[in-house]
Formats: structure tokens, sequence, C-alpha cells
């Protein structure tokens, strides 16, 4: 009798949940759509069947040169993060494997530095930016979204380096590995799953970030956040340009994240609940 | 065994984190604490000069100023509410057996990737907008007047977005959290007799209790700095109706040049977060502990 119940209350569950999902999931879906409409149909009413033009798509290219934000958006992203993970990985490397009275404390007042409001600082860095000719660079903005994120990245792989047991550090050592054997063959095969996640994450934040890759760049560092900003003063029709633009500036991280919901987790709750 | 060398290892690996990060912190933000003495305005040199604390009195004493932290404090309130409550209903019913429970995850947390200005924009022009978007479709079917969102609700319009935006990242959290409770706690409980209501009340939501904590405490974090969302929708507008209090930041400092108050206002922000952060810290410091 539990089973029968069970298959009955599964059907139930099972329709509410996929009625919410697709509730949840509806405004990307409708833009996804609309994406492929002509700007005549994207205006006449609700309509979930598209012609399937592309003309979107071509006009987003030909007429704003989405590609060139998205190049910036792909080298900011993953520059940011390499460079985050250059500093951060012996950071975090030291406080997991040999902790100091103040291992602790700083990695708080790391996190600390992420609660910093960015308005406040907006101008000072403004003005650094602007007299030291950083204004509009993607070196600029690279070194600020690393700085940003720096934070999440070292407790990020702090977390994981310190599930790697030290056991196996010692044994290695006492087997005569040298530091730079252990790192090299002993650790790093550990860490590369935690790596690998912390980065994902971090892409996925630097792609993402709305606020100082708008207010620093104007034209040539630019990256796609900035590009459709620039759709928020309509003019004449643009509803398909603006589903295909939108489309496009979120479909590469969509697929990244399906693939880094456990590590969303981990990352954004510096590893309070995993 | 830890040697001198080692711990200086240590130092010299953990040196170049703690440095950048001291300095990106200390060096903006000294600059903040010493613009919101000076009448300071780059259109116009001739003027500056230390004022003490009358930016503080003028950006305290703008009726905007009340408004930005009452909005902001709405904007937190409500989207943490929505957030919250809405994580824990859906994060029970994705709990249960179900099929096709992968791509139901995939859907429901796919909006928190979506980037900001593209969040804002769909909805208000695809969903919101008064004459094409789905809403206004939808209000002509059953025969109604379509509603100006953005001219007549422009805080709930926002306030739908952005719970819209985090409602994935708690229900993810929270649904992480309860796939940790113990089967055999909840059998227990089950053959005792206890209901689902006693269940959820004295056995779900105290082992949930934490992971609401971290929610509340992440999510404020970032709501009280929305930016990019009321940029591309409202403008902070009609009048100051939808401007929060790192909008008014903003426009006092690139949009007026008034650069003194907006500095005395990120001070303000930033004792605002430091509040928060406190609480944050702690939630998060016990865990290190274990």
């Amino acid at each position: 009798m539990a089973r029968a119940v069970s298959t009955q209350h599964k059907t139930i569950a099972t329709a509410a949940a996929w009625i919410v999902a697709l509730l949840i999931f509806f405004p990307i879906l409708y833009t996804i759509i609309t994406s492929f409409k002509s700007e005549q149909e994207a205006i006449q009413g609700f309509n979930l069947f598209p012609s399937g033009t592309t003309e979107s798509y071509t006009a987003v290219e030909a007429q704003s040169g989405y590609f060139k934000f998205f190049l910036n958006s792909v080298f900011l992203s993953v520059g940011s993060t390499i460079l985050a993970l250059l500093v951060a990985i012996p950071a975090a490397w030291s406080m997991a494997f040999s902790p100091g009275k103040w291992t602790k404390d700083i990695l708080m007042w790391m996190l600390s530095t992420k609660m910093m409001p960015a308005v406040a600082v907006l101008f000072p860095i403004y003005l650094i930016f602007r007299d030291t000719g950083l204004l509009d660079s993607r070196i600029g903005l690279m070194i600020m979204l690393m700085l940003i994120n720096l934070p999440i990245v070292v407790w990020m792989l702090y977390t994981y380096f310190r599930e790697i047991p030290g056991e196996i550090l010692e044994a290695a050592r006492m087997d005569g590995a040298s530091l730079w054997n252990e790192i090299v063959y002993v650790l790093t095969p550990m860490a590369v799953p935690g790596i690998a996640s912390t980065m994902l994450l971090n892409i996925i934040l630097a792609w993402n970030e709305a606020f100082w890759t708008i207010r620093l760049t104007t034209t040539e560092a630019a990256p796609l956040t900035a590009f459709i900003s620039s759709f928020s003063s309509p003019q004449g029709l643009f509803w398909a340009k603006l589903s295909a633009a939108s489309t496009l500036a979120i479909a590469p991280i969509l697929i990244m994240g399906w693939f880094s919901q456990k590590q969303l987790v981990r990352g954004l709750t510096f590893g309070a609940v995993k | 065994m830890a040697t001198q060398q080692t711990r200086s290892l240590a130092r010299f690996m953990m040196a170049p984190s703690v440095v950048l990060l001291f300095v990106w912190m200390i060096v903006p933000l000294a600059f903040t604490l010493w613009f919101s003495f000076q009448q300071y305005n780059p259109l116009n040199p001739i003027r500056d000069g230390f004022v003490g604390f009358s930016n503080y009195a003028l950006f305290y004493s703008n009726p905007a100023f009340l408004q930005s932290i009452l909005n902001t404090l709405i904007l937190v309130v409500s989207v943490l509410l929505i957030t919250v409550i809405g994580g824990i209903l859906l994060a029970l019913l994705l709990d249960q057996p179900i099929w096709g429970q992968g791509i139901v995850r995939i859907l429901v947390i796919s909006p928190f990737f979506v980037m900001p200005p593209v969040a804002a924009l769909v909805w208000k022009n695809m969903i919101m907008h008064p004459q094409y978007g789905v809403f206004a479709d939808i209000a002509r079917f059953f025969g109604g007047q379509p509603i100006d969102w953005f001219g007549q609700y422009p805080m709930p319009a926002i306030i739908i977005i952005v719970a819209w935006q985090w409602l994935p990242f708690a229900t993810l959290i929270l649904l992480t959290s309860l796939q940790s409770l113990d089967g055999e706690q909840k059998e227990a409980a089950e053959m005792d007799g206890a209901g689902f209501i006693s269940r959820f009340i004295y056995l779900t939501l105290p082992h949930m209790s934490r992971a609401i904590t971290v929610v509340i405490l992440i999510q404020t974090i970032f709501l009280l700095s929305v930016y990019a969302e009321i940029l591309v929708t409202t403008n902070g507008g009609p009048g100051y109706a939808s401007t929060n209090l790192p909008f008014l930041v903003y426009q006092k400092a690139l949009l007026e040049f008034k650069i003194g108050q907006a500095s005395a206002g990120g001070i303000l922000a930033v004792i605002l977060a430091n509040i928060v952060a406190f609480f944050a810290m702690r939630a998060v410091g016990k865990n290190l502990d274990k």
C-alpha cells in the first residue's frame, strides 16, 4: 500500500515541481524564443512558436559588434580568474598545510574585504584608474575583477585543500620527496578538482559582474554587461534584437553554471553549507 | 614540526594575497574618507578645501537620502522574505522523489547565472512592458488594463526582478542542506506518528536553520548593493521612487560631481555593510572551528 501512495505522491510532486520550474525558467525561455522571431512578430502578442529567423542575430552583430564585447568578456573573466588563482593558490596552500596562529583571522579578514560596498570606493577607484590611464583598459578591469573575487578564490581553495589529508604529504616526505616533487606529483593531482571548481565558479562571477565592468569602461574594454546595458534606452523596434543579444550574453555562462551547481553552494557559502 | 623555515615560507606564500587585498581595501577607503571632509568638484577646482562635516549634513538632509535608505531597506527585506520562504517551499518540493529531477534543478537554478543587466532588461521589455510584455498580454486576455510597472510600481517591479535572480540561490542552498538531513531521523519521526507539519517544525526547520542564516547573510551583502537592475530599468525614478543608497551615491559622484557628498554617503554604506558583516563573519567563523 505504501508503494501505491508513493506513486501517486510522486506524480503530484512531479507535476508541481515541473510547473514551478517552468514558471521560473519562463523569462529565459521566452527570451530565447523571441530571439528567433522577426521584430514584427515580436510585438504581435504572446506567441511561443517563432518563425525561426536568425535575422536578429546577424543584426546584433552587424549593428553593434557583439563579438568584440564577447571577446572582452571571455578575456576578462578567464584572465582575472587565472590571475586570482596564481595569487591565491600559494596562500590557500600555506594556510591549509601550515596554519599559524593568525590563519583564521587572516581568512576572516579577507572575507570582510568582500563585504565592502563598491559604491563607497567608486570615485577613488575612478580617479586612480583615470590618472593611471587604466580607464577603459582590459588590464585595469582584469586586475579589478581579480581583486574583487580574490577572497572567494582563497576561501574556496582553502576549503578544498584542507580536505587533502596531511599524512599523505608526510609519507611522501618520508620517502625522500623534495618540496618540488611533493607539489608536482603528490599535491597537484589531488588539488586539481578543487582548483577546477574554483575556476569555474570564479569565471561565472567575473562574467556577470555588473558594477565595475559598466562604470570603468566605455568602448575598448567593455564586456557584455556594458553592451547589454546600452539596450536600456530603446530605439524603435528592438525586442527581437534585445532577445538575441541577451541570449548570446547568457548562453555560455548558463551552460557552465549547470555544471557547477555543487561548487556554487560551496563557494558562495564559504564552505558553510556543503 | 613547523620549523622556522617552513613558517617563513608560509608567510612568503601568503604575502601577495594579503598585501593586494590590504592595499585594495585601505587606499580607496582612505580616499573616500578624506573626500568626505572636502569640498571637491572636478569641474570647479577653485573652491576646494576642508569643510568638516558639512558634506555629511548636506547628504543626510537631502530628502532623497531618507527615501534611498527606505528603498534600500524595503528592497533587502522584501527580497529576503520572498526568497527565503519561497526557497524553503521549493526546496521541500524538489526534495520529493520526482521524475526528471535533474532537469527541474537546472531550470530552477538558471536565473542565478543570468547577468543582472540582462535579467533586468528581459523583465522590463519582455515581461513587464505595458504594451508588448507578457503581463500585458495576460491582462488583455482577461479583459483588464495592462499595468505600467516601472511608472506606477517601480519598487515592486525591481523587487520582483531581484527576487527572481536570488530565489534559485536560496533554493539551491536550502535544498543542499535539506538533503543532508539524516533519513533515519525522518523515518523515526514518521514512525512516532509525527505529521508533516510537526516534522517540518521540529526536525527539518532546526536542521536548516544554519543554511537559512547563511542565505540571509550572503544575500543581504549583495542586496545592499543592487545597482545594475536599477540603472537599466528605472534609472532611480520616477523622481527618487526607486533610488537606493548605492544608486544615490553613484548619482552624486558621477552625474552631479558632488564628490564630498557622495563620499559621505559611501561611508554610510560602509557602516551599514559592516553591521551586516559583523553577524555574517560570526556565522561563517563558527564553521572554521569545526
